[in-house]
């Protein structure tokens, strides 16, 4: 497996060519593709927030869709009671994420592999509960309803087009601060962690430190992708932030390639489309072709679609 | 003066006191090496320093202070350098990656979230590199390296981050004997300020190398002394070099 950080020309051509296609796709797309295209993107800042954590650090969370749900209703209940402003909203979103986080994590990471996987679950569905069960913020299982549409500056974020440009500019920023980060060298002491915790405490790294760093920010852009989720759709419902949404992000990130930020975005997009695209128009039956397509996934190319798009010189 | 010291290190795994009472002493810039039969405690002896055990008794000094209840990091950070005795390094990277995450810890900024590269980071990797004679292998995937190269890389990881005591244990563990020479160079020229503990089976490389000798038995220090004193010890003959009773080395001796 290459370990080096994905910034080299090649990609980075690649990324911009996909990016000026994202960027006017609007232009010529229908408004419900466009829409699922929104989720798409909405949902790989969350596989790509879930990345940092599992492929970078080795810490498999199974309980990502909390800090998500976390900046949803943050982003919510700030739109609905204090401030319509688009920047604002997704700050405090970004910040309910990372709290979230540094509560759990602090717990979570002393832990180590199985028992780090069932402690973000359990943390993940306590955080369900409380949606569920918090009526006066979260509006409980109706879940919280009439977000009003949030504005950037005079313009207001109504009509589906404006929603994805500002979903994909958002998205563009925070994986560009993802990338940044996992090529810095704050990135390679989260690989050396992943690669032998023991010997980078022998080298005198405090682990724990880094390892809760890297759960904060994680949090941080998975609550930033949740409050773009309550931007566009304009309603959160427990749902958003639980079990079900964690297995997912960790499937996108899996079937990705782990430790590889495009890989999770390919994932995102493949899992959207079945989930809801595909699942549509067979009945339903979403969720049985996720799980072969993550079987066959597993089996085929276990680095993952980035694994398999890599050159041959590069594996 | 001495760098690093311990007075009645005991480690006890239920019955069995792997490390009994040793007592020892590593002057500034010292070449000591600690040998023994297969379980007489050396390999827990090194954990119990470098901290990776807590002991069940006993004390250990860093330039006069305590360390005895910090942390394996925290002893790291003040200058305890360390390589096992089964390689353990970071495989998905390439050799330079773990020199420089090493190095990185002490030189450089491991938290800074940008990417950027410090100068004085690469020239101690390449420098280093080059120590081991590893230049040129840089780029190479430690999965790719030979084990030969591997136990090379373990000296450079443990030395970039300058270490004041170097517990090495047993490096030239499967070495051939061309790789072992070059290790033993490798060791031999190592900066004088740094105190050297070393776990070795290769007694020419111990008897090269060595100024001190300690000799362990069933976890107790058997005798302490300059390696001509160990070589010609009855006693150490009968544990560790093989002319005594095969049971001598299981059975504690009785007291005389």
């Amino acid at each position: 497996m290459s370990s080096t950080p994905a910034l080299n020309r090649r990609s980075l051509a690649w990324a911009a060519i996909l990016l000026a296609t994202l960027a006017v796709a609007p232009l010529w797309l229908p408004s419900y593709p466009l829409v699922t295209l929104t989720r798409i993107l909405v949902f790989a800042l969350l596989a790509v927030s879930l990345d940092v954590l599992v492929g970078y650090t080795g810490l498999p969370s199974l309980g990502h869709g909390a800090y998500f749900g976390a900046g949803a209703y943050a982003a919510g209940w700030v739109a609905i009671h204090m401030t319509q402003s688009a920047t604002l909203t997704l700050l405090v979103a970004s910040a309910s994420g990372a709290a979230a986080a540094a509560i759990a994590g602090s717990v979570a990471v002393r832990a180590q592999g199985v028992f780090f996987l069932m402690l973000t679950l359990a943390l993940g569905e306590m955080a369900h509960q409380l949606a569920e069960s918090w009526q006066e913020v979260t509006g409980g299982s109706n879940g919280l309803y009439g977000i009003p549409a949030v504005h950037l500056g005079t313009i207001v974020l109504l009509s589906a087009r404006a929603v994805y440009w500002w979903v994909l500019s958002t998205f563009v920023s925070g994986v560009a601060v993802l990338g940044c980060v996992a090529a810095s060298p704050f990135g390679e002491t989260l690989r050396g962690i992943r690669d032998n915790e023991g010997r980078m405490r022998a080298l005198g790294y405090r682990v724990y430190h880094y390892k809760l760093a890297a759960f904060i920010l994680s949090g941080a852009f998975a609550g930033m992708a949740g409050g773009l989720l309550a931007t566009h759709q304009r309603l959160v419902t427990p749902a958003d932030g639980g079990l079900g949404t964690s297995t997912l992000a960790l499937f996108a990130v899996i079937i990705g390639g782990e430790a590889s930020l495009s890989g999770a975005c390919l994932g995102a997009a493949l899992v959207v489309l079945i989930r809801d695209s595909l699942g549509a128009s067979l009945g339903g039956r979403g969720p049985l072709v996720l799980g072969v397509v993550f079987v066959a996934v597993v089996y085929l190319l276990p680095s993952g679609l980035a694994g398999a798009l890599r050159p041959a010189w590069r594996r | 003066m001495t760098t690093l010291s311990c007075v009645g290190l005991c480690r006890q795994f239920g019955a069995l006191r792997a490390v009994d009472g040793v007592d020892l002493v590593l002057p500034e810039g010292s070449r000591h090496a600690l040998i023994g039969p297969n379980g007489a405690g050396k390999s827990t002896l090194f954990r119990l320093l470098a901290g990776g055990l807590r002991p069940s008794a006993g004390r250990i000094f860093l330039d006069g202070g305590d360390i005895t209840h910090l942390a394996e990091t925290r002893r790291a950070q003040l200058g305890i350098g360390q390589t096992f005795q089964h390689s353990s390094l970071f495989l998905s990277m390439a050799a330079s990656e773990n020199i420089r995450l090493a190095a990185q810890r002490s030189l450089g900024r491991p938290w800074w979230p940008l990417p950027c590269s410090f100068p004085t980071v690469r020239e101690r990797v390449e420098q280093l590199l080059g120590a081991v004679g590893l230049s040129g292998r840089g780029e190479a995937p430690v999965a790719s390296l030979s084990h030969g190269e591997r136990r090379q890389l373990e000296v450079a990881v443990a030395l970039a981050t300058r270490p004041r005591v170097l517990l090495l244990d047993e490096p030239a563990a499967g070495l051939s004997p061309a790789e072992t020479a070059r290790l033993s160079e490798l060791i031999a020229g190592l900066p004088r300020d740094v105190a050297l503990l070393f776990v070795e089976h290769d007694l020419d490389l111990v008897f090269r190398l060595a100024t001190q000798v300690t000799v362990m038995h069933l976890g107790a220090v058997l005798m302490q002394g300059t390696p001509e004193e160990v070589r010609v010890s009855p006693e150490v003959q009968a544990a560790y070099l093989g002319t005594g009773q095969r049971e001598d080395l299981f059975l504690p001796r009785e007291p005389e």
